[in-house]
């Protein structure tokens, strides 16, 4: 059996996970840009107060995003 | 540091100054420091241009490299990479892209942020493929050993084939380096990243032997990003689009693929060079402060009192100058109308001077909002309001950015209109510069004052809330609410040219640099009196004009008739005077206006002296009040209880009073949702470079505003 597959999107506060791969396409441009490259260790870092966008911690910087965007970075 | 400068001089420096060197650009990622060292290099040597057929800004200044040597330098506008996610990053590529463009730079200078290598690099590794002569400007190296990374200059710069300078863009240490290494003759990086794939190769090289490039990464680049690319004609598209279609080019795999090489060998590259002791320490502090200042209660809390300086500060402070130069504008227009006379004289002080005075008084306004807007986005607070604000202004089609101009347009529109300019995505920003001036300004307010005490009684309910404040606020929310349903209508009709993202850097929090608070409100004053400045001045004339002089003798012969009555209704000199120029004007081309559109104001409850208002209005919505005093015969002490009583006792055919609650609601309404500023319609041209957004707007916010008086005065009639 295997465990459905999480995103950064579903990371709790504080929790860290490993990209696996990006799944939007034309986004996942932005985002590789951004240093968020399979392998990478993501950290969420703080969720904005009404619970969207979220800020993530990626190659030692701090990347805000909003929950759909973060919905398409898939972890390992 | 000498030494890393004498070592750089023995790689890359190529035999003394042959064809010096005259056109530098800064290149960089967003917060990498590059307008602080464009700022550094050039002071106040700096102009804003605009790139051709794009509202993008283009920097460019003069710097003093040597005291032998000037060169121009351009600063192009942040980007993480040299493929273009909007609108403003496209600019860069196709300036570099084309060697033919006036702009082309003999030397790139790389911006890059120390305590963020890995993705600084990215853009660099690419730029060098390109092969342009370029230098490194390591900035920030104090931030990135506070974060415990040390870099060994020397070995990153022999890693990466270019000379690298250490330096600090805010307070100008390396400057000088920079600077004397740039003023000479530099070569091309002297390695390259990123080899392009085997199978491409076919494709690239027909592009490259086509187009007679001299990379083949260029070649790869013109095949991704053809369409972005102005300066290709139609046919040279063409060819492409079928040697893309011939070898299944794939543009978005090819571009992943290609990111994440770099990346792999960035990482590799770095191993050398860079150290890190100790990860994720500085961030504590970023981290403590956002969580009071992006807190669920205190961060909205703190939002708005930061609002509300700035609004008493625009309100308020921005008074003292204002009046000021209202004093002064109006000292000089008397000066020169005491000791000169003519209808030349009075087209210079009433037209020109008064026109010259409708745009300086906003500088004041201008300065302060933009002093703060600056400040906030120094500090990194700005990124934090877009964040909090997000969720909320995308339901309605705007973007957490969108909050700072519809915020500001309470004060007035026109800076507000020039604050969207942060927002990088075309479509929201369109939509906010749109609604921001169905926002109540406070060009309104006088309108507001005496329609309301004309017909709401001043009554208080439970001791303390006063009635006629009550319906004041009532008008700011209708504004309010027109400014984001509309908003919600035009994301349904607008089709983006781009994705919104919300992806982006949240930077730390900074001590601003108040060098570049000083040059940005420098900046935003002078694009506002030169550009939008020159079409108020235009339309003021016009309405001078248009106020001033009638068909025929016209106004000659109501001066006599009202004589003639002055003398048999036994007048005061002031009276006389009063009435004379409450003919006057009913006798000039804007009276006639008045006359003609009264058929299309009548089913709105005005009659043709309002519209004499509504016409003069558009000068400023202000000027209502005068115009009124002026028809009305008020007398030029705009006393608000005189002009009051003065419109009470106005009858219309069947000798009821004229103002009854119906016309003056409708009145309110229409002043409320009207386009009636030609200074918003100026700037909103300036900064969309088309009048067709501006036209849009005159149409849509005058249309709402008919509709809304004419339901408004059906109803209550």
């Amino acid at each position: 059996m295997q465990k459905k597959q999480r995103s950064v999107r579903e990371l709790k506060i504080g929790e860290k996970g490993t990209i696996c791969c990006l799944q939007d396409q034309e986004m996942s441009l932005k985002l590789l840009e951004m240093g968020c490259i399979p392998g990478t260790e993501v950290k969420m870092n703080s969720r904005a107060p009404l619970g969207d966008p979220v800020t993530i911690i990626v190659n030692d910087y701090t990347l805000s995003l909003r929950l759909d965007e973060a919905a398409t970075i898939m972890l390992k | 540091m000498t030494e890393v400068i004498g070592s750089v001089a023995a790689t890359a420096v190529k035999t003394p100054v042959k064809n010096a060197i005259s056109k530098i650009a800064l290149i960089g990622n967003p917060n990498s420091g590059k307008s602080s060292l464009f700022n550094q290099l050039t002071g106040l040597n700096q102009k804003v241009g605009n790139f051709p057929g794009v509202t993008v800004d283009k920097k460019t200044g003069i710097s003093q490299l040597t005291p032998q040597h000037k060169v121009q330098i351009i600063d192009l506008p942040g980007t993480y990479s040299l493929y273009p996610k909007s609108l403003d990053e496209k600019v860069i590529i196709d300036l570099l892209y084309n060697k033919k463009s006036a702009l082309y730079p003999d030397v790139l200078i790389i911006t890059v942020d120390a305590s963020n290598l890995k993705r600084n690099l990215l853009l660099y590794t690419q730029l060098a493929d390109l092969g342009i002569p370029a230098v490194l400007g390591l900035n920030m190296t104090d931030v990135a050993e506070t974060h415990g990374i040390k870099i060994n200059v020397e070995q990153l710069q022999q890693d990466l084939g270019v000379p690298v300078v250490p330096m600090n863009a805010r307070n100008g240490v390396g400057i000088t380096a920079l600077k004397i290494l740039v003023s000479q003759q530099l070569e091309k990086p002297a390695k390259t990243f990123y080899q392009i794939p085997e199978e491409l190769m076919v494709l690239v090289r027909q592009i490259r032997y086509y187009f007679e490039l001299k990379n083949d990464y260029l070649a790869l680049h013109y095949a991704h990003q053809y369409k972005k690319l102005s300066f290709l004609s139609e046919s040279d598209k063409s060819y492409i689009e079928e040697l893309r279609e011939q070898y299944a080019f794939n543009s978005n795999t090819l571009q992943a693929a290609e990111t994440i090489e770099r990346y792999t060998i960035i990482n590799e590259l770095l191993l050398d060079s860079v150290k890190v002791t100790r990860a994720e320490s500085n961030e504590k502090f970023s981290n403590k402060l956002d969580q009071v200042l992006t807190h669920k209660v205190w961060g909205y809390l703190i939002f708005f009192g930061v609002l509300f300086m700035m609004f008493q500060a625009i309100f308020a402070w921005a008074t003292y100058p204002m009046d000021l130069i209202d004093l002064g504008v109006a000292s000089l227009n008397q000066f020169i109308q005491s000791k000169f006379d003519g209808p030349l004289v009075n087209l210079l002080t009433e037209g020109i001077i008064a026109g010259l005075g409708g745009v300086l008084i906003f500088i004041p306004q201008i300065a302060i909002l933009f002093a703060f807007i600056a400040i906030l986005e120094e500090t990194g607070y700005m990124a934090r309001v877009t964040f909090m604000m997000d969720k909320i202004m995308r339901k309605f089609g705007l973007n957490g950015k969108s909050i700072v101009p519809l915020i500001s347009g309470v004060a007035c529109a026109v800076p507000a209109v020039m604050a969207a300019r942060n927002i990088d995505n075309w479509k929201d920003r369109m939509i906010t510069i749109f609604v921001t001036p169905l926002m109540s300004c406070s060009a309104r307010i006088p309108v507001y004052t005496v329609l309301i005490a004309l017909v709401v009684p001043e009554r208080y309910y439970l001791g303390f809330l006063n009635l006629q404040g009550i319906v004041l606020m009532g008008l700011y929310l209708l504004g309010f609410l027109a400014a984001i349903f509309s908003a919600l209508v035009m994301k349904l009709i607008l089709k983006a040219k781009e994705r919104s993202y919300f992806i982006m850097e949240f930077p730390v929090y900074k001590m601003p640099r108040w060098k570049n608070v000083g040059l940005t409100i420098i900046e935003k004053v002078k694009a506002f009196v030169f550009e939008a400045g020159k079409v108020i001045v235009a339309i003021s004339v016009i309405l001078w004009v248009m106020a001033s002089y009638g068909p025929g003798n016209a106004i000659e012969t109501a001066e006599q008739q009202v004589r003639q009555t002055a003398v048999t209704r036994n007048l005061t000199e002031a009276e006389t005077n009063n009435l004379i120029s409450s003919h006057k004007l009913e006798a000039s081309y804007a009276g006639l206006f008045g006359r003609a559109i009264e058929p299309a104001i009548r089913p709105l409850g005005f009659d043709w002296k309002i519209g004499i208002a509504l016409l003069t209005s558009f000068a400023a919505r202000e000027v209502f009040v005068g115009t009124i005093s002026t028809i009305y015969s008020v007398g030029s002490d705009e006393n608000i209880s005189t002009i009051k009583e003065k419109l009470l006792a106005e009858k219309d055919a069947t000798g009821q009073p004229f103002f009854t609650p119906a016309r003056s609601f409708s009145l309110l309404i229409f002043y409320v949702f009207a386009m009636q500023c030609m200074s918003t319609l100026a700037v909103v041209y300036r900064e969309t470079r088309s009048w067709k957004w501006p036209m849009m707007q005159l149409i849509y916010m005058s249309g709402l505003a008919y509709v809304c008086s004419y339901v408004v005065y059906q109803l209550f009639k």
